[in-house]
């Protein structure tokens, strides 16, 4: 066939510019310019792994620097003793206990709320005003400073609801806090599961229940434990709105009741940073150590959980 | 466009009248009137988007999981009327089962995605027997019987539809719509299912919406032709391949568009 023939036979079809004589190949119409589009990608791996190492070399500089300072103070009677106004006796006692008060209840009010909300936006809500009204609203929650939490807390959680400075009050506000986070990673788990699976329960005749809790929740919880570890991860660093909430008292005792005032971690620091002397700066660098272990137990609980989930299939 | 109700010999197990599906402002399925007859093969063959696979999901009343979806007109089951008042979605689609274009285990043992149903359902009879009576109507017994707790997911994509059948038939439907079953998979994966079905009729009235013709041709008794929402041609699937009265019918299945 003559290269005339091939332009005739194309000469209807859509391609722009219709005939492409393969016969006819001229390799002067690219310019490939391969070497320099490799060393394009080499260099943009480059720069990828340029930004990964700079917040990896921070982080460790971080983790050195406080490790160097506190590990000399970590003992058994540092986390056994409550504060002094000697450095040499004081431990963290109240507020690691307290945090530890706190994170529990913030884990059991926030977990069944914000895991709800997610299942009812996502699986019942349809997609009606007033749905995308509660979403917007989701959405911008999360992004509110954490001290305003603060402020509503003690307005009321302190005050109205009379919790007083309580371990309690503390707690819900950190749920407030939280909340957002946790429905939306909630959200994006059950957005994750694929309709099909939905609909193959559907067509068995299950309801709508069932086919929640036989097949979206199991297979959203996974990504469900994690959203909510990382939004606990976040609580157990705060101190402003405990702070305003009134956690900053000096309190030499552990929490007995879910009434009982208390003290955190990262308030102990902040208290303990605050202070001039050299003992002192060391006692918070031991305290952040805490809650950096605390930090790891908890993502180490998250990932044992995601895995005796995900391997149930 | 007139049409005449041609009626197949037999009971009517499913029948629609004037009916219409509309997403939103589009009618995707066009004053539909057709009676299907009980334990027979209908195939609906039609292009993309002709609305076929929209009048076979009306059956089961999947049509309802569509936001914007609105039906009207009529579709009965054994002379009851589907859209009734009084008729529980839920019920229906035990009764109505359903197998989806691709295969979609659930991602649980190939046990418990049999047992699903049964479960849900409250079955009273035993339900290890009631597994292995599905994986046997399904043809996929000796092939996974010795590994009922491994995951669905492991196996191949023509025997996770062959699972996907079993799982139907697990929960003893009287219908079983399927929504291209075949498209999928593999041209040997394909002709088991075709198997299947060629048995499956003397138990269950079978709906197969299928793009392919030959194979329409293959499993049918009776072919419904739709184009473009409407019920263009329906009858003995012998005489709409060798001798269509519609010429679009004709066009179609000579390949001339679609």
């Amino acid at each position: 066939m003559s290269g005339g023939d091939a332009r005739q036979r194309c000469s209807g079809c859509a391609v722009a510019g219709g005939a492409h004589p393969a016969a006819q190949r001229d390799e002067r119409r690219f310019r490939p310019r391969l070497r320099a589009r490799a060393r394009f990608g080499v260099v943009f791996q480059a720069v990828t792994l340029v930004a990964t190492l700079i917040g990896v070399v921070v982080l460790a500089v971080l983790l050195a620097d406080i490790i160097a300072d506190g590990s000399g103070r970590l003992s058994s009677d540092f986390l056994r003793h409550n504060p002094s106004y000697l450095a040499s006796r004081a431990g963290l006692r109240p507020a690691l206990f307290g945090t530890i008060w706190l994170m529990l209840i913030t884990a059991v009010v926030a977990f069944p709320l914000g895991v709800g909300t997610a299942i009812w936006l996502e699986e019942y809500a349809g997609d009606t005003r007033f749905k995308r009204l509660i979403q917007m609203n989701i959405a911008n929650l999360a992004g509110v400073p954490s001290i305003v939490y603060g402020i509503l807390g003690l307005a009321v959680f302190v005050r109205a609801f009379a919790l007083g400075r309580s371990v309690l009050a503390g707690a819900l506000t950190l749920t407030l806090l939280i909340l957002p986070v946790i429905i939306i990673a909630a959200q994006e788990a059950i957005k994750a599961v694929p309709g099909s699976i939905r609909l193959a329960a559907y067509a068995l005749g299950a309801t709508r229940w069932e086919a929640v809790r036989h097949h979206v929740f199991p297979l959203a919880l996974p990504g469900i434990l994690t959203g909510t570890i990382l939004a606990l991860s976040r609580a157990i660093g705060e101190a402003a709105p405990l702070l305003l909430i009134g956690a900053l008292a000096f309190i030499d005792f552990v929490p007995g009741s879910l009434t009982d005032q208390f003290t955190a971690i990262p308030i102990q620091i902040y208290n303990w940073v605050s202070r001039p002397q050299q003992p002192f700066q060391e006692l918070a660098a031991a305290a952040g150590i805490v809650l950096l272990i605390l930090l790891l137990g908890m993502n180490a609980i998250a990932i044992v959980l995601r895995n005796r989930y995900s391997r149930k299939h | 466009m007139s049409q005449s109700i041609i009626t197949p010999p037999g009971n009517v197990e499913l029948e629609t009248r004037d009916l219409s599906v509309l997403y939103g402002p589009t009618r995707a399925v066009k004053h539909v009137s057709i009676r299907i007859p009980d334990r027979k093969v209908v195939a609906f063959i039609g292009p993309s988007g002709c609305g076929k696979s929209t009048l076979l999901r009306c059956f089961n009343r999947m049509n309802d999981l569509v936001p914007g979806a609105r039906v009207e007109g009529a579709a009965l089951f054994q002379g009851r009327n589907l859209y009734g008042g009084d008729v529980d979605p839920v019920d229906i689609r035990r009764r109505i089962g359903m197998v989806f274009q691709k295969p979609n285990p659930f991602p649980k043992s190939i046990y418990d995605n049999i047992a699903f149903g049964p479960r849900i359902n409250g079955y009273r009879g035993n339900l290890d027997e009631q597994v292995e009576r599905s994986l046997r109507h399904a043809a996929l017994w000796d092939e996974v019987k010795d590994r009922l707790d491994q995951s669905a997911l492991a196996l191949s994509g023509g025997q996770q539809q062959r699972l996907c059948i079993a799982r139907a038939l697990a929960v003893e439907p009287e219908v079983l719509l399927m929504d291209e079953p075949a498209s999928a998979l593999d041209p040997i994966a394909t002709q088991k299912i075709e198997e299947l079905i060629y048995q499956l009729k003397q138990d269950y009235t079978v709906v197969i919406v299928t793009h392919n013709m030959q194979q329409a041709a293959r499993v049918s008794e009776y072919t419904a032709f739709l184009y473009l929402g409407e019920l263009i041609e329906y009858g003995p699937t012998e005489e709409i391949f060798t001798n269509p009265r519609e010429e679009r019918t004709e066009s179609y299945i000579t390949g001339r568009f679609g």
